[in-house]
């Protein structure tokens, strides 16, 4: 029995092809042609289409779990916050004079909350190594508390769902307050520099942009390798039928802490990105809701396929930046319609529209039970 | 234990389960010998799952002796390690991944380290896939090994779930009412594939279709209350009288 490979042929020309108009074209047509002519990449579409690719990570990182553990996590918003707060605290620590107050130390905030001395908390996040790493352990460790908790003791279903959502909640709460050191209604923003890079710069963000691409195509290839080694057989298998799993000897809590785990990394990942693009992270990303929007994004692309995850989170934000410019109010109702619309009548999304066409030109032919025997 | 006090490869001895004073197994004796393939009929209530659990210890016995290849005190062991001495059992309730190929279900079964590093970067070696080779080769899935197991009929998965135990090599195979549910050919097939199969292992078969009991050919034991009725070849058994006035109903 051969390994599944990663990609096939046909989806390594997909991938790269995708691969060279995000790392490559979109990097020139920002660039090389007159500002003003036609082919020239508005500068402000640069981070928003940073912003895209963060949340394709993050519909990824669900899609690992969702579509082929079957743990419908409605609080993967909260570990992208937590990844995005461990970068906001880097970059609010290199603001450092240039602040409203001008202490080299504190952050504004903190300065306004008349603090002396930096929260313990904050300690080491001025280098930016140990800021990157916090921004993926926090969400691991994050993820690895509850979701012990959780496996050990059997929870899933919606009942998973439902933890998951009270978890984002409570730390939407905890974060709204002052006293938690994260700069509280406001959260953190006003980021001067990342790595000696003014922020605001074009070639920051470029450079920002190109990163999260290759970021996203890595992350792409390593939920790959985990969906087809025979690890990826398991999570199908315990997401079928758990206990016939446990009954032929693997433990199914293992398994799901790990893809759990794996999953809030690349939560944070994304949301470590997202942050010095956006140049804000405050409490609102942590909304129950955002993480729910997250689920759509990836049913609308075709759950349990991990490309339809990406294009999913691509198609339904271009839609909503469109959308909540031309008509804002109108959104919330299309979002809506667009949930009812993917699971009445696209149950396998985008990716899986296809094949579902193909069955409406053919209707599928009943299979006639052929009298085979146990030997051939 | 290691001297073996029987050479039987499974022996029960005055084996008796109580649930709440309602004796599921009353003193039940019963000796399977190596190589044997043996039928279990009785009625309903008879005992016989209770039996079953006892032997892959899922129940544990109020009284009696069980013992595995005459060295092995099955009343003494759990679930996992009575499966790793060779005990394998079939539920009557096939339950196979729907959404993993043939060969992906048996891949799972196969003896193998369970740890998640293990099963993210291995793969099987020659010795596995040749196992897996042999297993659908037996159970007569070969040209449907990359087929989804949902697609299988239900004898097929009745077959496949049977493979699955079959890639442990078990000596000992439990089936509970392996044909349950398959249609008449299904039925001819799968008593095709016991008899094959128990040509070089001990089988104990539960069932309740006797004409796929007869089909097997084997000899057979009758359960009634919780022990021995009768034991003997199918005719024998079915003119003995006893049988006759309590299961095969007049």
């Amino acid at each position: 029995m051969q390994r599944t490979p990663l990609l096939t042929g046909t989806g390594w020309i997909v991938f790269l092809a995708a691969a060279l108009v995000a790392v490559v074209l979109i990097p020139l047509m920002a660039t090389v042609p007159a500002p003003g002519s036609a082919l020239r990449l508005p500068a402000y579409l640069v981070p928003l289409f940073g912003k895209y690719l963060c949340y394709a990570i993050l519909a990824l990182a669900l899609d690992l779990i969702w579509g082929y553990a079957g743990i419908l996590s409605l609080g993967h918003g909260a570990f992208f916050a937590l990844g995005g707060y461990a970068m906001g605290m880097y970059l609010m620590r290199q603001i450092g004079t240039r602040g409203v107050y001008g202490d080299p130390i504190l952050p504004d905030f903190m300065v306004f909350l008349n603090w002396r001395e930096l929260p313990v908390a904050w300690w080491g996040f001025g280098n930016f190594a140990y800021a990157a790493v916090m921004a993926l352990l926090v969400p691991g460790l994050l993820a690895l508390a509850l979701g012990w908790l959780a496996f050990r003791s059997r929870v899933t279903g919606v009942y998973l769902s439902i933890i998951t959502q009270a978890m984002t909640y409570a730390l939407l709460l905890a974060f709204f307050r002052n006293d938690m050191g994260f700069g509280g209604n406001n959260g953190l923003t006003d980021f001067k520099e990342i790595l000696g890079h003014e922020i605001q710069a074009p070639s920051t963000r470029l450079g920002l942009y190109v990163i999260t691409a290759m970021a996203l195509g890595l992350a792409f290839l390593v939920c790959r390798f985990v969906v087809t080694s025979r690890f990826g057989r398991l999570l199908l298998a315990l997401r079928d039928a758990e206990s016939r799993v446990r009954f032929i000897g693997y433990s199914t809590t293992a398994a799901k802490l790990f893809v759990f785990v794996l999953s809030a990394v690349l939560c944070g990942l994304a949301g470590a990105l997202y942050v010095p693009q956006i140049g804000i992270i405050n409490p609102s990303e942590f909304q129950p809701g955002n993480s729910i929007e997250v689920a759509i994004w990836v049913a609308v692309g075709g759950r349990g396929t991990l490309a339809g995850a990406i294009l999913g989170a691509l198609v339904v934000n271009f839609i909503k930046t469109w959308l909540t410019g031309a008509a804002p109010e109108l959104w919330l109702f299309a979002l809506g319609a667009l949930f009812i619309i993917v699971t009445l009548a696209m149950p396998n999304g985008i990716l899986g529209l296809a094949d579902q066409m193909r069955l409406w030109r053919r209707p599928a032919s009943v299979p006639v039970a052929t009298g085979e025997t146990a030997h051939e | 234990m290691s001297e073996a006090l029987s050479t039987a490869q499974l022996y029960l001895d005055g084996v008796t389960v109580s649930f709440d004073g309602f004796k599921a197994l009353n003193a039940l004796s019963l000796v399977i010998e190596a190589g044997e393939l043996r039928t279990i009929i009785g009625p309903n209530g008879a005992g016989k799952t209770t039996m079953m659990d006892v032997i892959t210890g899922k129940t544990r016995p109020d009284s009696g002796t069980a013992l595995f290849e005459g060295r092995h005190d099955l009343t003494r062991l759990d679930e996992p390690a009575i499966a790793n001495l060779g005990i394998g059992r079939k539920f009557q309730k096939p339950t196979v991944f729907e959404n993993l190929t043939v060969e992906e279900n048996l891949e799972l079964a196969l003896k193998d380290d369970r740890r998640i590093r293990h099963t993210l970067f291995r793969r099987l070696d020659q010795e596995q896939e040749a196992r897996l080779e042999r297993v659908l080769g037996e159970v007569g899935l070969a040209r449907r090994r990359t087929e989804m197991a949902g697609l299988l009929s239900h004898g097929q998965k009745q077959w496949l779930e049977i493979g699955m135990l079959l890639v442990h090599d078990p000596r000992l195979i439990l089936l509970d009412e392996p044909v349950a549910g398959m249609t008449d050919a299904e039925t001819a097939a799968t008593a095709d594939l016991i008899t094959r199969l128990a040509r070089d292992r001990t089988i104990v078969v539960v069932e309740h279709d006797m004409v796929f009991v007869r089909n097997l050919g084997a000899k057979v034991t009758v359960l009634h209350e919780g022990s021995v009725l009768a034991e003997g070849s199918i005719d024998a058994v079915q003119n003995h009288p006893r049988v006759i006035e309590v299961y095969l109903g007049r």
